[in-house]
């Protein structure tokens, strides 16, 4: 039996979601993207430089064939907007995936939760797999859930704040009630982050600004996709309890005496 | 005739159609999607979807974000 990352009906081995904003150019974006092993990549809804059109395409670099694309409503601080983002990439047809966030301040882009869950409410009764990025508060996570998300996506802590876990015991209260998985999203500093976030139970990790940002993003790009593979497995291997005094490692019996 | 494109106010001939503005603008029809009055233009009917004075259109695409 392999170990996926189910969303939604659909298996994911990869247990990280990446981001495709703030590379340096394209090619960069491709091969981060590349060594960190995600299927699922978050792109933005914008409008096309009608003055210079020629400009190369970022899906001319993510074959949708070959990767998940997952459209945001990054920049939407209403529902209607929200909404409105979500019918427009639909109709590029990549699919019914959409990454729901509704900012409710530019200075902390913490999310405006009455208006995320207007959104997502529209959104899941017009057939999309919501993934909404959520504050890490365990009753927006069971309203969301109640409404028909796939996912929910508690923030670490402020997007591009790199600052990592601020609440593990929020998460760990959100992972004991939620049947839908939860995926950090937001805050991840580097590899140790993402590992701690699988090792507490969360079923993914969704980045952008930790790899993209690192003074060299190919590597960073490495460390998350091992950070997120040692963090799942030792999830999974169990991790011994922690005591206050010493176990000796090496038998007692047998000693000179 | 004056339609809006992206917010900016621009000129361009009477009886344009969609697939015929994407045409001038150089853009790949494949990798936009098209805004017409806040009703989204579905693919297949660029070259039946006419223009009209007055339209404000929007025109997008995928770029990076997180």
């Amino acid at each position: 039996m392999g170990d996926f990352l189910q969303i939604a009906g659909t298996n994911y081995r990869s247990r990280l979601i990446v981001g495709t904003g703030k590379y340096k150019d394209f090619q960069e974006t491709k091969r981060a993207i590349e060594i960190s092993g995600a299927e699922i990549v978050t792109v933005a809804v914008r409008r096309v430089n009608i003055t210079d059109p020629n400009k190369e395409n970022l899906l001319d670099y993510l074959d949708p064939k070959k990767f998940t694309i997952l459209p945001n409503t990054a920049g939407c601080y209403n529902a209607n907007d929200a909404v409105r983002t979500c019918h427009l990439a639909r109709e590029a047809g990549i699919g019914k995936l959409v990454k729901l966030e509704v900012i409710g301040d530019d200075r902390t882009l913490f999310p405006d939760i009455p208006a995320t869950l207007e959104a997502a409410k529209v959104l899941v009764k017009e057939g999309f797999t919501v993934l909404p990025y959520i504050s890490d508060d365990p009753i927006t996570a069971q309203k969301l859930e109640d409404i028909g998300c796939a996912a929910v996506m508690p923030l670490a802590a402020p997007i591009g704040s790199g600052l990592g876990i601020r609440n593990p015991y929020n998460l760990r209260i959100i992972l004991e009630h939620a049947k839908v998985p939860v995926i950090v999203d937001a805050g991840v500093g580097t590899a140790s982050d993402a590992a701690m976030a699988l090792e507490m139970g969360c079923h993914g990790v969704l980045m952008n600004t930790a790899i993209a940002n690192a003074k060299n993003p190919i590597l960073m790009a490495e460390a998350m996709r091992l950070g997120v593979e040692a963090g799942r497995k030792a999830y999974l291997a169990g991790r011994i309890p922690k005591k206050l005094y010493a176990t000796a490692s090496s038998p007692l019996d047998g000693m000179l005496s | 005739m004056k339609v809006q494109i992206n917010g900016e106010d621009k000129e361009i001939a009477d009886g344009l159609s969609v697939a015929g503005l994407l045409k001038q603008l150089q853009i790949r029809p494949g990798r936009v999607v098209v805004e017409r009055n806040r009703e989204i233009v579905a693919r297949d009917t660029y070259d039946a979807m006419f223009l009209a004075e007055g339209d404000a259109l929007e025109i997008v695409h995928f770029v990076g974000g997180g």
